[in-house]
């Protein structure tokens, strides 16, 4: 099985921020993901797709250091460690209101006392929920919940912005706000890991796409070429005429 | 979140304190003692308390239980008084070594109660007389078998009488392992027979069909002692303000007080000191 | 039902007249039990976090204890106090034996098991919904425990109602270590022990009726401020 390489010229990355070489993760018998190689960089837009069960939302996990696994590398930007957000298809709110979701969300991560109220207000505006702030996180629409799951991701200026389906659950206009506003976020120069279904959003998206099959990474392509009616990258060329692959 | 905590800490500080500040304040003079149930709910407390705190300004808090119980608490230093009715109990107490000695202070007496219609005949008789009535016949006879000074003695005037209630009486010797209110409750519930002291049954309110049907047999005289816990033996003893107590109630003027404390107009206790 | 209709009657009278000594005894019952309790939850609510978020060997035998322990009888509890606080026994020389102090003490070990096992399963219940976004937040495992138990803080209130019924509510713990002394440490549930005793059932159960009524009251007013809290809650769009 050949992988098919990347083809951008080195010169236009940013910083490498996160490698894997050759990584795997193991559920007791099962291998989830095996023999991933790659690196994320600085202003990257990174969709991830393939069947359910290929391993996507595992290999998320592994970039975010939520599951052990061997072969993982953080490189340190400008000589400080790694900061990573995560946002889920169903975001987890506490019954708080949105601007104490936001302030447990700085304070999980130490950021100081006296910066955590200015952030708060600041992430909350740049998401358009600065009015709903005193309201029950709970009591919000669906769209209005995502969009407090990535104030409170992105109060801590993260360098990558992992999203595990974001806009799965959403009605079709609060699916158009939130793209909106992650891909706002990704020109304000956060790098972005998308885990998708929905393979427009990926076209919008991102500006690499990655294609896992079974635990592999079969495809790790920019988005014009993945997407490239006329010449369609080979290993994927079943999955994009949409029959997928069932394990 | 930090000033949650802050909020339910303060919270929690105050409301200890008010709980336990009255506990701080009380630090003015008291004692504990270790007395008897019935003792306590005739009410003579009630009566004999308030007199000795305007004396001498001790409060007396009393802890009432049984005897076997009292003496106990007393055995472990826990009470710095002992004040129950059971002689012989009491002499053990200061032979083991926790009270430098027993003094009469009072007595009352105990009556033979039963359904007034009287099926054992035992009306009129002595008690010894009476038990043995009482051991023929068929008729229910409510033990308190919870080893307190009532108890003793009614075990002491079966033995006097020559009886052993368990087996002369089998099937009708009924030990409720209760104080004295329940037993008579027990005994009006099933018309039976039970040994009371006077003052517990003068309040007693559920009488239902009982009677005193034998009374004033000397064998039903009951003596109460008073004895300071030794602080040779138990250090933390307040021992002179127990002697206090015990010097007030033997005294002429505590005397006067138990013997003016009457109930429907009938003395219940009858002061001894000295005998 | 003649003693039950006289007793209903005797608790209204009793209540109307409010009664010095009914108040005092009322006020401690209140006081020792609701110490009990706060001091209870805040080892209690730590425990039951700490078990349901730690992995030590033995972590199954530990919650194994606490269950059993939830039916200690509070008899066995009080005897225990008391011959820990004994002047005889260690703790003798702070001299608290027959103090309301002993009886919060006594009760708070009774309802610590209790609020410890019931805040358990509130906190496992709450971490298989959100304990892995927790986590990717930065929470390590007792810090989401924590956040948890605010998470579900009108759970934590039932629990706690819970332990304090059960405190208010029990008698053979303040007898024995607080000695049922008039004025100092009679409570409701050990002045019911004592009317009982001496036979004056109407007063008895007129007391019990008190104590109900005391309570409810306590129960009225939670679920007061329960509702007017927690309006629009739950509003899924």
């Amino acid at each position: 099985m050949l992988r098919d390489e990347p083809l951008l010229p080195l010169m236009q990355m940013g910083e490498p921020l996160l490698s894997l070489h050759d990584a795997q993760v193991r559920f007791g018998s099962v291998t989830a993901l095996d023999s991933v190689t790659l690196t994320l960089h600085r202003g990257e837009r990174v969709a991830v797709v393939g069947a359910n069960g290929a391993g996507k939302t595992t290999l998320l996990r592994l970039l975010h250091g939520l599951v052990p696994g061997r072969g993982r590398t953080e490189h340190r930007p400008a000589g400080r460690p790694l900061v990573a957000a995560m946002l889920f298809q169903r975001p987890f709110l506490l019954h708080l209101s949105a601007r104490w979701n936001v302030w447990v969300s700085l304070w999980l991560r130490g950021v100081p006392r006296a910066e955590r109220a200015a952030r708060c207000a600041l992430a909350l505006q740049r998401v358009g929920l600065a009015a709903l702030g005193g309201r029950s996180a709970r009591s919000l629409s669906g769209g209005q919940q995502q969009r407090l799951a990535l104030a409170r991701a992105w109060a801590l200026q993260p360098d990558i912005l992992f999203l595990d389906e974001p806009t799965a659950s959403l009605d079709p206009s609060a699916k158009r706000e939130v793209e909106a506003l992650i891909e706002a976020l990704g020109q304000d120069g956060v790098t972005l890991v998308i885990c998708t279904h929905n393979l427009g959003q990926a076209k919008r998206l991102a500006t690499r796409v990655l294609y896992l099959e079974a635990g592999r990474l079969r495809v790790d392509w920019p988005t014009e070429r993945f997407f490239d009616p006329q010449y369609p990258p080979p290993a994927a060329a079943a999955f994009l005429k949409g029959e997928l692959p069932w394990q | 979140m930090k000033p949650l905590f802050r909020h339910l800490a303060a919270t929690l500080a105050l409301t200890l304190a008010a709980a336990l500040v009255p506990t701080a304040q009380a630090q003015d003079k008291f004692i504990t003692m270790a007395s008897t149930t019935s003792t306590e709910q005739s009410g003579l407390f009630g009566h004999l308390l308030p007199v000795f705190k305007q004396a001498t300004g001790i409060d007396v808090r009393v802890v009432a239980v049984g005897t076997g119980q009292a003496l106990d608490i007393g055995r472990r230093g826990d009470a710095d008084v002992v004040f129950v009715h059971n002689t012989a109990a009491e002499e053990k107490f200061v032979a083991e070594g926790h009270a430098a000695r027993r003094q009469n202070v009072m007595y009352n007496d105990f009556v033979l109660v039963g359904p007034a219609d009287d099926p054992a005949g035992t009306k009129g008789r002595d008690i010894g007389a009476a038990l043995k009535a009482l051991a023929a016949s068929p008729v229910v006879f409510v033990s308190r078998g919870d080893k307190s000074g009532t108890h003793s003695a009614e075990l002491r005037l079966w033995k006097a009488a020559g009886l052993d209630p368990a087996a002369a009486k089998a099937a009708g010797y009924r030990e409720c392992g209760c104080g004295m209110g329940p037993a008579l409750n027990m005994a009006s519930s099933v018309g039976g027979y039970v040994l009371t002291d006077r003052g517990t049954w003068i309040s007693f309110k559920n009488r239902g069909r009982l009677a005193v049907l034998v009374e004033g047999d000397r064998n039903l005289f009951n003596q109460y002692g008073v004895m300071v816990v030794d602080p040779a033996k138990h250090p933390g003893v307040k021992a002179d303000l127990a002697q206090q107590f015990a010097d007030w109630v033997l005294s002429r003027d505590g005397q006067a007080t138990i013997a003016a404390y009457k109930i429907d107009g009938q003395q219940l206790f009858f002061p001894n000191a000295g005998e | 039902m003649n003693t039950v209709s006289d007793s209903l009657a005797l608790a209204l009278q009793l209540i109307a007249q409010a009664d010095a000594r009914l108040l005092a005894i009322v006020g401690l019952s209140l006081r020792v039990s609701g110490s009990a309790c706060l001091l209870g939850a805040l080892f209690g609510l730590s425990l039951g976090a700490w078990l349901a978020v730690a992995r030590f060997p033995g972590q199954r035998v530990a919650v194994w204890l606490l269950n059993t322990l939830l039916a200690l009888p509070a008899v066995v509890v009080g005897l225990t106090v008391y011959l820990l606080l004994s002047r005889a026994g260690p703790l003798g020389a702070f001299g608290i034996l027959f103090t309301p102090a002993a009886m919060v003490l006594a009760q708070t070990i009774l309802v610590i098991p209790l609020i410890a096992a019931l805040a358990r399963r509130l906190v496992q219940e709450a971490l298989a919904d959100g304990g892995d976004q927790l986590r990717s937040m930065g929470a390590g495992r007792f810090t989401s425990a924590l956040l948890l138990l605010v998470h579900e803080r009108f759970g934590v209130l039932t629990v706690w109602l819970t332990a304090f019924g059960r405190a208010i509510a029990e008698v053979g713990a303040v007898m024995i270590v607080g000695g049922n002394i008039d004025g100092v440490t009679r409570v409701m549930t050990t002045a019911i022990a004592l009317e009982t005793s001496k036979g004056d059932l109407p007063l008895a159960l007129a007391l019990g009726a008190v104590l109900l009524g005391v309570v409810g009251l306590l129960n009225a007013l939670i679920a007061l401020a329960q509702w007017r809290g927690g309006v629009p809650r739950e509003a899924m769009a």
